[in-house]
């Protein structure tokens, strides 16, 4: 009897060889794909308008992004409630964005600067006098090109 | 002592390393491509700068007070409607195109409105002015200027459905934009032709305060 016993084996162990291989392939993958977010939201962040008549931004290194929103909750006593513009990584003045956008013309050679775009990330909330006051600083420095962020989706949620 | 025998290095913790490593880069990827409404603002005009005179009848005027309410050639108006007055608007062609280098343009041939005296010329005289107030909310902003972009957008279907003849015949705008326009010279042509048929002249007029 014990003898039939002895010839009862557990389950083999599952074959774990081809585990790193697996995860390899998705680390490179996501490496590949991967673009580190270069600044940090200082406003809450915007929750962006939806559209469908949308083009995308190409040549990712062209763009000079411009966050307008609210403070963040906590920060309101500093700031005040009315809305933010977010140039690289502080709160600044809308006087402040031709130097900010000279700046970013410099990272590039001269004959790349008529293709460079800015975009303007704003919150469904904020007010048109803000975006036209932005408006009004980048036509005063030719930098004419303007894409207004937007994500697809239906244009019922904006006025809501 | 006693040499041991070379053995297999332990690959176990490979794994876990390779786990880490991706759960990191999982963490910090952004998949979204940005996105938007593109726009090419109008340059700063100088000082001695006299605006050109245009006919009242080739400009739309559309108003967003502050209270997100349209008004379009002064009458209050739906957001659904917004689009059919455009395309009405654009594809007027009641008189003759735009004078370009002394040739005096032709009337639009292809133009399927009603050619009323009292709209558009043609399409490239047609001018849609956005008046918005300062307290209007962002969003209704861009979802007027995308009904405004769908109006545009429907117009160059049709005429590129209608009009377009050879390779690229029967098909629409849209289509035509998804294909690929690097170094092929004739569809670059073609949707060229699409875009100065309805030139799309959208003017931001100073928000009132």
């Amino acid at each position: 009897m014990s003898k039939f016993a002895k010839k009862k084996k557990g389950l083999p162990a599952v074959n774990t060889a081809a585990l790193p291989d697996i995860v390899f392939m998705l680390l490179f993958f996501f490496m590949v794909t991967t673009t580190m977010r270069e600044t940090d939201l200082k406003i809450k962040a915007p929750k962006l308008p939806n559209a469908t008549e949308v083009k995308k931004l190409e040549h990712k290194s062209l763009v000079s992004t411009i966050y307008v929103g609210k403070a963040k909750p906590a920060d309101r006593a500093k700031y005040g409630s009315g809305d933010k513009i977010q140039l690289n990584d502080k709160i600044a003045d809308v006087k402040d964005i031709p130097s900010f956008i000279y700046s970013e013309q410099e990272k590039h050679n001269p004959e790349e600067i008529p293709y460079m775009t800015t975009s303007i990330k704003a919150d469904v909330k904020c007010n048109v006098g803000t975006i036209h006051d932005i408006r009004v600083e980048l036509r005063d420095i030719n930098s004419l090109k303007v894409s207004y962020s937007t994500r697809k989706g239906n244009l019922e949620e904006n006025t809501k | 002592m006693a040499r041991r025998e070379n053995s297999e290095i332990n690959a176990g913790s490979m794994a876990d390393i390779a786990f880490l490593l991706l759960i990191f880069f999982l963490v910090t990827t952004t998949m979204d491509v940005d996105s938007g409404i593109s726009r090419k603002l109008s340059e700063k005009p100088p000082l001695d700068y006299k605006p050109p005179i245009i006919k009242m009848k080739n400009i739309l005027e559309i108003n967003i007070n502050r209270n997100d309410q349209l008004l379009v050639e002064d009458e209050v108006m739906e957001l659904e409607d917004i689009k059919q007055t455009t395309i009405d608007f654009l594809d007027n062609g009641g008189g003759i195109g735009k004078t370009v280098d002394d040739v005096v343009g032709s009337p639009c041939d292809y133009c399927n409105g009603k050619k009323a005296e009292n709209s558009s010329d043609h399409p490239n005289k047609a001018i849609i002015s956005v008046q918005s107030d300062r307290g209007t909310s962002y969003g209704m902003y861009i979802t007027v200027q995308n009904e405004l972009l769908s109006a545009y957008t429907e117009l160059r279907n049709i005429y590129a459905k209608t009009q377009i003849t050879g390779k690229y015949a029967g098909r629409t705008y849209e289509e035509l934009l998804l294909l690929d326009a690097k170094d092929n010279d004739a569809l670059k042509a073609v949707i060229n032709e699409i875009k100065d048929a309805y030139p799309q002249i959208i003017s931001d007029a100073e928000p009132t305060k």
